[in-house]
């Protein structure tokens, strides 16, 4: 059952119901997108052609459009537009606006002016000067505008999936998160090929001559009309509550397709970036989540974990995994980290997350507050005797931990510490340990357990029933297999949860999963 | 037909045209004659109103351009710019055919009416579906005085028309140009920096300067009877050739000149005359009378006489 032995064909066949959805998704997105802003950017064009005065200010603000990354452009998108495809298609829709009225504004202001002339002195009026002269004189430099913005449109439509707004990145995020190579691909590859598919159709348009220009004229905005449908074929079915996973979540064994499975959860389901999920919920465009359960924004939202009554999710001690070459490298390292051991339950966990997560403190202030109240902290030693690098993944969590191991190596031996916050997931953050970029980092003994082992479906249930059978698990496994060393756990369970506004739950009388699947079953 | 009063248009500081006045009567060929940046070509513009005046008035047929919307009274007017600016994603036949579409003219009266202009423009039917990138310049030149003349206007302005030719082909148009009847029923406004081409197609020449008209008159009156000295330095490096040029022995009453058997064409110049001769054969110009009587004859030596007579009539 090992999904690495599985052939990228193979998976792409097993999934092609869902690359189907994605793929249409995404031309959707990129047409609907992409007609807003022919239809915003060619008048605008115009516009700017005709009062010259504007074309600074026009150009420059869509300049800067282009220039804001995608991921903050969505991320200022969702308290005006929420979650799904509005905020998506209104970003997607702002980065494909400069070229479009660039490329009309350099086209209407190219036309020979002499030809302008003899058009106007025909007697032809304004707009059939711009009709029938300088549009169709103009087309061939708006076209290659319009070629810029499909292309653009089609790659940043990747991260929509970031905002529950569907497309080929839930494949391309999903498979980064859960370590899956194929599943990467399954959304790369098809990405690829619709830019390339759609800069070449529209190539092949440009190059037509003058002649049937025109017909090509009237059969764009048909075509993108077309092509713009196809995000509202998938529409997915309909159920009383809607839930928000992450594109992790969605492909794991503990996660949804464990709820499908073992819980029989029936549920819409949208795919969303978890750091978004949250405030989705809270805000009750979500009602039930794929959280953590240590994670802060729990105690910040006042969301409720539902009880996993079936057991499917593992659980998620967390621990420091060092290379064993490192180990022998800096003999005093592995005292120093298991200082944290049996330190950090649950409770003050998630105490910590909430300060950073939703008090915006640095994680740096919460690890030093930890480390005084625990009487751990000590000043910086020499740190001359050599550098340990530490590893983090992108979240707060991690980010006070890694901070937490750095102050205590300089205070505790000779060694200095340098930390490499912020590598993308599992898989990022995994193959730059066995890569020798970094020396160790903090792992969840769940995660190593389904998303580097990935060990048989009886494996996994007979050694996910305690804490201790899943550690000894990965440990051994692990030593075997990349020759890493899990060290003692820190103490706290950031298992995958179910989660809801906590006055929902208690309104719908929800406090189990099986609650929340009886209660859909119902409604 | 044309009447120009106390036109002036000013860009921010800069007084392009300062208050002139003409008049053009009609089936006259007006040229405004000039160097660049005299205000020749603004003059032109804010008769069609492709630039509308600071001050002034334009008539035509004595109705006041400004009392009409601009779209109409440019679709009466025709209008050949030096660059042709023929539309390059129409065929020959759609760029003629522009301002019938605009005044709504069926097909067939369309269609007849371009076969017939280029049979008179001495241009194949092949043509009708080429683009214009396809042409040669005197071709393409042809295309836009055939745009211009389709609708049949009264008026037709021309900026520089022939300015972008090489010499033969320009002196070839020149020749079609006088000979077309077409050409002969208009009223027609040229621009123009060639002095040359001044004097051979024009009936009255206005020579500006800085913004206003210097002298206005026929092209004699120029030669012979130049304003200032500003006129006479404009003139004198073709001086010679333009006097032979201007110069047109006169014919008895009601009679003609012929030469070979072949009668010249009414107003042929000095020039054209010396052009024609065989000096070896010391052939000579017949002169007829009302009734086809030879009265006389003339050849080298009497042009050349004509010429110091009338030079010295000139002189007094």
């Amino acid at each position: 059952m090992n999904e690495q032995q599985q052939t990228l064909w193979g998976f792409m066949q097993q999934q092609s119901d869902k690359l189907l959805t994605q793929t249409l998704q995404h031309i959707g997105l990129t047409f609907v997108s992409l007609l807003i802003a022919v239809l915003v950017g060619l008048p605008l064009g115009v516009f700017i052609s005709r009062r010259r005065q504007f074309s600074g200010p026009v150009l420059g603000v869509a300049g800067v459009l282009q220039t804001v990354p995608s991921i903050a452009l969505l991320g200022f998108m969702i308290p005006v537009l929420g979650i799904g495809p509005k905020p998506a298609i209104a970003a997607l829709l702002l980065y494909a606006l400069l070229p479009i009225i660039r490329n009309t504004f350099t086209g209407i202001t190219g036309v020979d002016a002499a030809v302008k002339e003899a058009a106007v002195a025909m007697g032809m009026s304004k707009r059939q000067v711009l009709f029938k002269v300088e549009l169709p004189l103009a087309m061939p430099v708006i076209f290659a505008g319009i070629r810029t913005a499909t292309v653009i449109t089609v790659g940043v439509a990747t991260l929509a999936s970031y905002i529950a707004a569907g497309g080929l990145g839930e494949f391309i995020f999903g498979g980064i998160s859960l370590n899956n190579t194929n599943m990467i691909l399954a959304g790369a590859i098809p990405a690829a090929l619709l830019a390339i598919l759609f800069d070449f159709l529209l190539a092949r348009l440009q190059k037509l001559n003058v002649k049937k220009l025109r017909v090509v004229t009237a059969a764009l905005p048909v075509l993108l009309i077309l092509l713009s449908s196809f995000y509202l074929l998938p529409s997915a079915y309909g159920s009383k509550l809607k839930a928000g996973f992450t594109p992790e979540f969605m492909g794991r064994r503990d996660g949804n397709l464990g709820l499908i499975s073992k819980y029989g959860l029936k549920i819409q389901t949208l795919v969303i970036n978890d750091a978004v999920m949250y405030k989705a919920a809270f805000e009750k465009q979500l009602d039930v989540i794929s959280g953590y359960s240590t994670d802060g924004r729990l105690k910040a939202y006042d969301l409720l974990v539902l009880d996993d009554d079936k057991h499917i999710f593992p659980p998620y001690y967390a621990a420091p995994i060092v290379r064993e070459d490192a180990l022998k490298k800096f003999p005093d390292l592995e005292k120093a980290l298991n200082l944290l051991s049996g330190r950090i339950n649950d409770s003050i966990m998630t105490a910590l997350n909430y300060r950073t997560d939703y008090l915006h403190q640095s994680p740096e202030r919460v690890a030093r507050d930890f480390l005084d109240a625990q009487k751990l902290y000590k000043p910086a030693r020499s740190g001359s005797a050599g550098l340990v690098r530490i590893g983090s993944k992108i979240f707060g969590e991690q980010y006070i931990l890694a901070s937490i191991y750095s102050m205590l190596i300089k205070g505790y031996t000779d060694y200095d510490a340098s930390t490499k916050t912020g590598l993308g997931g599992t898989k990022i953050c995994f193959d730059a340990l066995t890569n020798n970029q970094i020396d160790f980092y903090p792992e969840y003994t769940g995660t190593g357990l389904l998303a580097i082992l990935q060990p048989s479906v009886r494996i996994i249930d007979s050694v996910s029933t305690s804490k201790e059978a899943t550690y000894n698990y990965v440990q051994r496994g692990f030593e075997e297999k990349y020759n890493i060393r899990w060290l003692k756990p820190i103490g706290f369970n950031n298992a995958y949860a179910l989660m809801m506004r906590r006055k929902q739950a208690k309104e719908l009388n929800i406090k189990t999963i099986s609650n929340l699947k009886r209660y859909l079953d119902i409604n | 037909m044309i009447k120009v009063e106390k036109l002036s248009k000013h860009f921010g500081n800069v007084q392009a045209v300062d208050g002139i006045s003409f008049e053009v009567r009609e089936h006259e060929n007006l040229i405004l004659l000039g160097t660049s940046g005299c205000g020749k070509t603004t003059t032109l513009k804010m008769i069609n109103r492709l630039i509308e005046p600071s001050a002034g008035k334009v008539f035509i047929d004595g109705k006041d351009i400004m009392e009409q919307s601009p779209e109409l009274l440019r679709r009466g007017i025709g209008y050949v710019l030096q660059n042709n600016g023929l539309f390059p994603h129409y065929t020959v036949a759609q760029n003629i055919a522009v301002v019938p579409q605009l005044l709504k003219w069926d097909q067939n009266r369309t269609d007849k009416r371009i076969a017939e202009l280029l049979e008179k423009l001495h241009l194949s039917k092949d043509y009708l579906n080429a683009y214009p990138s396809e042409l040669s310049g005197g071709q393409q030149q042809r295309i836009g005085l055939a745009r211009a003349l389709v609708a049949d206007p009264a008026v037709l302005l021309m900026d520089e028309p022939f300015g972008a030719l090489d010499n033969v082909t320009r002196s070839k148009i020149h020749a079609e140009f006088k000979a077309l009847d077409e050409l002969k029923r208009k009223t027609i406004i040229m621009v123009t920096h060639d002095v040359q081409e001044a004097f051979e197609l024009g009936d009255h020449i206005c020579l500006m300067d800085k913004g206003k008209i210097v002298q206005d008159g026929t092209p004699a009156e120029l030669l012979f009877n130049p304003k200032n000295d500003f006129v006479r330095n404009f003139l004198k490096e073709q001086r010679l050739q333009l006097e032979f040029k201007t110069i047109a022995p006169q014919p008895p009453e009601g009679g003609v000149f012929e030469l070979r058997g072949k009668r010249l064409p009414a107003g042929a110049n000095l020039w054209w005359m010396i052009e024609q001769l065989k000096f070896t054969e010391g052939e000579s110009i017949s002169i007829l009378d009302h009734q086809d009587k030879k009265v006389g004859s003339m050849g080298f030596e009497d042009l050349m006489s004509t010429f110091y007579q009338y030079k010295k009539q000139q002189a007094q």
